[in-house]
Formats: C-alpha cells, sequence, structure tokens
C-alpha cells in the first residue's frame, strides 16, 4: 500500500469519525484490540500441532505398554497405568539407576558446556567492540561454527578424535608428547570431555551473537563518562556492560540450557547410537530407550519426566529472575 | 500489552521445552494390498557395495530391465545400514513406506512381529516360484518358526576367517587357524611392531552380537530361552561375551584403538597389512576398494574349538544375509510379487551375488560355477553345514542393541585396561538384560 492511499483512507476515517458520529473509534478500538491475537493465531495453530498435540500423544503413550507388537496402533497397546513410571524411576533397578546416571552426566555437562559457552561468547564481544583492525573478519570466523550445518561439523570433529588417526592425538601425544599412549576419546571416561569441546565449540557462537546485539543498546558515553571518571576496562565491565545486559543474559541463559539439556543430535553423531557410559546425555538415553530397544511407552515416560523437570527448572528460572527484575525496577 | 507480551514469552518457552517430548504416533489403514497403483513400485535397497552410488550403479539398469519386461516403473532408494531399522520403523508408524524392501535377516522375525510386512504364505510364495526354490538355511532367517514367513532370501553371507597372505609369511606361520588356540598362537606372533593378529569392530553393535552369538554356540548358550526369553547372563552367554573380548584384554592380539572401530576400519587395517586376521561375511569387495588384490589374502572357515566346523559347539557362523519384503500395504501388490519374483530369479540372482560377492539363497542360482571359487565355496558349505540363524524371536533387534553395547562397553575397558572379568561380563550382561521388553 503506498503512502498516498493510507493517507487517503485516515482522511476518510477522520472524516467518517466528525462529531456527532460515535462508533466509529470504537469499531477502530475493536481492531486495534483483535489485531495481535489474529496475528498471533498462525502460530498458535502450528505450535499446537507441532508440539502440544504430539506432546499430547506422548503423554498417552507413557501410560501404554507400547512396544512393536502395537507399534501401528499405538492406541490399541494394553493399559499400564503408572507402571512405565515406576520402572523409570526405579533407582535399584537397572533402567532407572541408567536414567538417574544419565540425568545426571546430563546436568553436569549443560552446567559446563552453558558455563563456558556465555563466558567465551560475552568475552569476545566485549573483545570486539573496540573498534580495530580485522574486527570484521574475527566477527566472521567466531560465527563459523554457528553458520555450519550440524552434522557435518560433529562427524569433522568425530574424525578428530579417533584415537590412531585422528587429529587430536597427533598434536596432544605425537607433538607435544602428553600421555604415556593416545588417549580414547570417543570411547571411555574422556568421552564427556570430547562432547563438551564440540558442544562448546557448536554453542558459544550464539552467546556471542546474543551478547553482541545487546552490547549495542548500552550509550557509549556511558563508558566514556566512566572513563573519565578513572573506571578501568575491568570495573566498565563488572558496573556498565554486565547490570545492562541483564536481560539479554537472563533470556540468552534460558535458552543455552533447553538446547544443551535437549541436545540429541552431538552425541548421537559424535558417538553414534550407543553413547560411552560418560557421555550418556539424557536425550540420547530415552531415544535408545525408545527406538533401540523398542520400549516405546517407558521411553514416553522419561520424557515426559524430562518435561516435567524442564518445565520446573524453567519455571522457577522465570520467576526467580521476573522478581529480580521487578525489584531492581522499583 | 503486559497481557499479550506475556502469552508470547510464555509460548515461546514452552515450545522450547515441550521440544523435548517430539514422541509422536501414527495409525494404520489396516489394509492388506492393493493394486491401485499398478504402474510403480518404491523399493528401498540395503547398501552392499563399497557406498549407495554403487549400489545404485548395479541395481538401476537392473531395475529398468523389470520395467522394460512389465511396463512397472521402480523408484529406487539405497538406504545405509545406519538409518534402515529407524526408516523401517517410521514407515511401519505412518503406514508410509515403500512397496518393497531389503532387510537384514536378522531382524526378520523382529519386524515381522509389528505386523508391517506380508506374510508369505503358500499363495505369495507360489507367485515367486515356491518355497522349495530356497535354500533351508537361508529361510531359517525369515520369520519366527511356525508363523508364514515374514521376508524372502535374497542374498546369503557367512562368516569365515580372512588371513594376509604377506602378513603370514613374515610371521613364518605356515598354514591359517582352524581352532581359537590356533588363532591366539598366530595372533601373538603377528602382533608385534604396531602390527596385530586380528581385528575386531569394538563399536558395532551388530558385529558384536554376530560374533558373541556364534562363541555362544559353542559354548552351548542361545542368549534366548526356548520359549524366547531373553537369558544373557548363562555361564555359556558370559564365557563367549568374555572370550570375545579377551582377545584384546588377555590375549592382547587386537590392537586397543578396534575398540572404537564401527565403519569397517579393521578391514581397512587388514588390507593395509597392519592387521594379520577379520572374521568378516564377503569383504572381497571392500579389500578391492582399499587396493588389495584377490591373491593377497586368503580365506577357511572361522575357527571353532575341534578345528572341524559342523554343527552345535562346531557351529562357526550366523546365517547371515539380506530378504527382501513386501510392505503390507503396498498400493501395488501385484507388482511387487513380480520384483520380488524378478529379484530372486536365477538370472538375478546370479548377476546380482556374483557383484555383490554373496552366495545366492536359490538353489538353481547356487549351483552357477560363478559361486565354486575357493572363497565363495566356504561361504557355501558353511552356510550348508555349519551356520545357525540368530534366535527368530520378535526382541532379536533390541539384543542386537542391548548386548552389542555391552560388548562395546567390555571393549572399552579393556581397551582402556581394566580389568574384564567373569564377574563384570555378567554385570554388562545382566543390565542388558534388565532393558530388555517386558512380556
Amino acid at each position: 500500500m503506498t503512502q498516498t492511499a493510507v493517507t487517503q483512507r485516515s482522511e476518510r476515517a477522520v472524516r467518517k469519525a466528525a462529531p456527532g458520529e460515535a462508533p466509529a473509534p470504537h469499531r477502530s478500538g475493536r481492531r486495534r484490540i483483535a489485531l495481535p491475537y489474529l496475528l498471533l493465531f498462525p502460530a498458535l495453530v502450528l505450535e499446537l500441532l507441532v508440539h502440544l498435540l504430539p506432546m499430547l500423544m506422548g503423554i498417552g503413550m507413557s501410560f501404554k505398554e507400547l512396544t512393536q507388537f502395537f507399534i501401528r496402533d499405538w492406541s490399541a497397546a494394553p493399559w499400564a497405568g503408572l507402571d512405565n513410571y515406576g520402572v523409570s524411576i526405579d533407582f535399584d533397578a537397572p533402567v532407572g539407576q541408567a536414567l538417574l546416571k544419565s540425568f545426571l552426566t546430563t546436568c553436569l555437562f549443560t552446567l559446563a558446556s552453558v558455563a563456558l559457552c556465555w563466558l567465551l561468547g560475552t568475552a569476545a564481544a566485549v573483545f570486539l567492540q573496540e573498534n580495530f583492525r580485522g574486527r570484521g573478519i574475527l566477527r566472521t570466523l567466531f560465527l563459523v561454527p554457528y553458520a555450519l550445518p550440524v552434522y557435518a561439523a560433529v562427524i569433522t570433529w568425530s574424525f578428530m578424535f579417533q584415537r590412531d588417526n585422528g587429529l587430536i592425538n597427533h598434536v596432544l601425544h605425537d607433538q607435544l608428547g602428553i600421555g604415556d599412549s593416545p588417549l580414547f576419546w570417543l570411547i571411555g571416561d574422556n568421552s564427556f570431555w570430547a562432547l563438551l569441546v564440540v558442544s562448546v565449540w557448536k554453542g558459544w557462537p550464539f552467546a556471542f551473537l546474543t551478547v553482541m546485539a545487546g552490547l549495542q543498546n548500552i550509550p557509549r558515553d556511558m563508558y566514556e563518562a566512566a572513563a573519565l571518571d578513572g573506571a578501568g576496562v575491568w570495573k566498565q565491565v563488572r558496573h556498565i556492560t554486565l547490570p545492562s545486559l541483564r536481560q539479554v543474559n537472563q533470556v540468552l541463559v534460558l535458552v543455552l540450557f533447553l538446547w544443551t539439556f535437549n541436545d540429541f543430535n552431538t552425541p548421537f553423531v559424535l558417538f553414534g547410537k550407543a553413547a560411552p557410559e560418560a557421555a550418556d546425555l539424557i536425550s540420547l538415553h530415552i531415544y535408545q530407550s525408545s527406538f533401540q530397544t523398542w520400549n516405546f511407552g517407558t521411553g514416553s515416560a522419561m520424557s515426559v519426566l524430562l518435561l516435567l523437570f524442564l518445565l520446573l527448572v524453567t519455571g522457577v528460572y522465570l520467576l526467580l529472575t521476573t522478581r529480580g527484575r521487578k525489584s531492581s525496577d522499583a | 500489552m503486559r497481557t499479550i507480551r506475556a502469552a508470547v514469552t510464555g509460548a515461546v518457552t514452552l515450545s522450547l521445552a515441550f521440544a523435548a517430548t517430539a514422541c509422536g504416533g501414527g495409525t494404520t489403514d489396516g489394509s492388506g494390498g492393493s493394486d491401485s497403483q499398478p504402474k510403480t513400485l518404491t523399493y528401498w535397497a540395503t547398501n552392499q557395495g563399497p557406498s549407495l552410488e554403487a549400489d545404485k550403479k548395479v541395481l538401476l539398469p537392473e531395475l529398468a530391465k523389470f520395467e522394460k519386461r512389465t511396463g512397472i516403473k521402480v523408484k529406487l532408494e539405497v538406504i545405509p545400514w545406519s538409518d534402515l531399522l529407524n526408516r523401517i520403523l517410521t514407515a511401519t508408524t505412518s503406514g508410509q513406506g515403500p512397496d518393497v524392501l531389503n532387510i537384514g535377516n536378522t531382524w526378520s522375525a523382529s519386524l515381522q512381529s509389528t505386523g508391517a510386512l506380508l506374510p508369505w504364505d503358500a499363495k505369495n510364495f507360489g507367485a515367486i516360484g515356491g518355497k522349495d526354490r530356497f535354500v533351508d538355511s537361508a529361510l531359517g532367517s525369515t520369520g519366527a518358526p511356525g508363523k508364514d514367513p515374514a521376508a524372502v532370501p535374497l542374498y546369503s553371507m557367512a562368516y569365515a576367517l580372512y588371513y594376509n597372505k604377506k602378513m603370514f609369511a613374515d610371521a613364518g606361520i605356515a598354514k591359517p587357524p582352524t581352532t581359537w588356540a590356533e588363532v591366539d598362537a598366530a595372533g601373538r606372533r603377528l602382533s608385534k611392531d604396531g602390527k596385530w593378529g586380528i581385528g575386531v569392530e569394538g563399536s558395532n553393535l551388530s558385529n558384536n552380537i554376530h560374533q558373541v552369538f556364534v562363541l555362544g554356540k559353542q559354548h552351548g548358550a542361545d542368549f534366548f530361552t526356548p520359549d524366547g526369553k531373553p537369558d544373557f547372563t548363562s555361564d555359556g552367554a558370559v564365557a563367549a561375551v568374555k572370550q570375545y573380548v579377551d582377545l584384546m584384554a588377555a590375549s592382547k592380539i587386537v590392537a586397543p584403538g578396534n575398540a572404537e572401530y564401527a565403519q569397517n576400519q579393521s578391514l581397512a587395517d587388514f588390507a593395509k597389512n597392519r592387521t594379520g586376521m577379520v572374521l568378516w561375511q564377503t569383504p572381497s569387495q571392500t579389500f578391492a576398494a582399499q587396493g588389495m588384490k584377490p591373491e593377497e589374502w586368503g580365506v577357511v572357515p572361522a575357527p571353532v574349538p575341534s578345528g572341524a566346523p559342523g554343527q552345535g559347539a562346531q557351529t562357526n557362523s550366523m546365517v547371515a544375509g539380506i530378504n527382501i519384503s513386501v510392505f503390507k500395504n503396498t498400493r501395488n501388490l501385484d507388482g511387487a510379487l513380480r520384483f520380488v519374483k524378478f529379484m530372486t530369479g536365477d538370472e538375478e540372482q546370479i548377476l546380482l551375488n556374483k557383484t555383490y560377492g554373496s552366495v545366492p539363497p536359490v538353489k538353481t542360482a547356487q549351483a552357477d560355477a560363478a559361486f565354486g571359487t575357493a572363497s565363495l565355496a566356504v561361504i557355501r558349505d558353511t552356510l550348508a553345514q555349519s551356520a545357525s540363524a540368530l534366535p527368530q524371536v520378535p526382541e532379536e533387534s533390541q539384543f542386537e542393541t542391548v548386548v552389542g553395547t555391552a560388548v562395546k562397553e567390555l571393549f572399552a575397558d579393556a581397551a582402556a585396561g581394566r580389568p574384564v572379568t567373569a564377574e563384570s561380563v555378567r554385570a554388562k550382561l545382566d543390565k542388558a538384560q534388565q532393558q530388555m521388553p517386558k512380556k
């Protein structure tokens, strides 16, 4: 629509809304109230189809004894009640023990990965705030991991982590002489560190990008005033940058947490269908319970438990951060 | 405005959290096949050659031949092994599968239990020339006993011991081993100066199962009771798994790095004179792709305790191979049956099995001179005399996953220098058994 057309329509609206002709502004007001809901409607429909419906079906499956015998028509599977949940949280039996171990591994992994992603991303964004020669190239390079297809990137890492022919051991063992013999990265205990390296490599550019966007909103004169008052770089970061980035960081940490906790692609491509025990993240663990051992009912129950945990964490996090914001606003 | 912002924030947050439970489901139309689309078929082929492209090059001319004869166009998709079971499972759930598909023959009973595959009753077998055309051992891996098979044998394979002639000559080993004691002795002589006795694929779950199943037979264990219940912790099963892992842990004739092998790297090591022996099924194409000439390797039957392969404790291979199945809700049942008849006909059987280095499961095709070479004779004799089918139970696929994973973890222990004892083996197998679906 051209500017002229908009102007003409506005003029007509003004003419219709002449004194004594009250209904017109009321109609326009109703439209204005309805507009956001209309705009949200397509997203809500998609949300229903893509997330809510499968989630409800998943919850339904978790109460069924669903194995391959009923996969063609899961609604015909026998009712299992809370049996699948019982098996999942029976920490004295192997299934529950394995789930608990996988959950704790995932918690540790997520904390480490999110912390490192945030630290690296923030440090790089602050570093690149100053204008210097080569800044553009560095910005582009830093975003490369984020731009690469996950599968291609992680499979390359899996080649590099191979014990006998991989680049990592070539550098660490052959060139730097670390260790008596080359280390295993894709099996055994070191697999946790291999997974963490790949996860951080893949995740920190998002933190970098988000923090960099947040930094654009901090007025430069605040830094100039602080510098005039004798504040050094660290004081500026501590007293201006971090407080100003608080809301950005709240969203960033939440998103990184949810992505990392649910990350399936990285361990699946790095280790295959059966991850080593040390790197058995819960998403892959649930996948194996569902799609490798065909215990779809138990797998669904595990998914629901995971969902409840994530909702709880998200809720508490939002509550705490919102309360903190309100009190600081006041 | 505040309400709307809260709603949007809530929706986005929920969508992120709900991503954790992306469980799907499906229904079936319950159809038993029709001929509503008589001019087309879709076919999922397994990866048999060195690459997916190589398979397409082999199969496309044959499919063109079929189209010329019948007027039915076959759309081909070659599916990597790593994806195949999940793809079949997805197709089963959604009811949107191919018309005809290849399956690993060890999955026959598992996939049969989903009810998605066409049962091969007398009428259907009659449409492809009858059940009697196929070798008995191959038919043993087409579904649960007492039920109509869920598949038809297409390519047959068996395990044999391949040895590197140059490495054997350099180590002064006069003849290839036929018993496990001889494998151990030869392996110790070969394992020096960065070279190793025998290669394994410690992170390949299916391969692990194939090997421990055969060793289980030699120790009198089956991994399942006669009524089909998991029995992973019997003394024989523990001894079998321990014997296999001990090749690395105790005998130290396997390179520790093999614990993370899952992509046929052991075949590359063999072809590059780094490993003296491999237990494999029909690897000639892969050896050739790695630059190894046929005269550089030899083949003998896989080892058994006494040196004379046979039944029971002298079993030296599982019945390996590929089957061809028809999806029950195909929209071209007649065309699908004609296609299976074409693929299992003598002409195609000889051509395809010759190309892939496997043995035809069709008796008349197997008699062709092309399959009388020394290396294929070993496979043929093994299949006929000393190979056993993996347990044809619905839970076979899960067995591959959980016990294959247990063996993988034990290899990881062995590679790290941690002790592998009967107790640690039993504990892993017990954990695996607990993960099996409850009946």
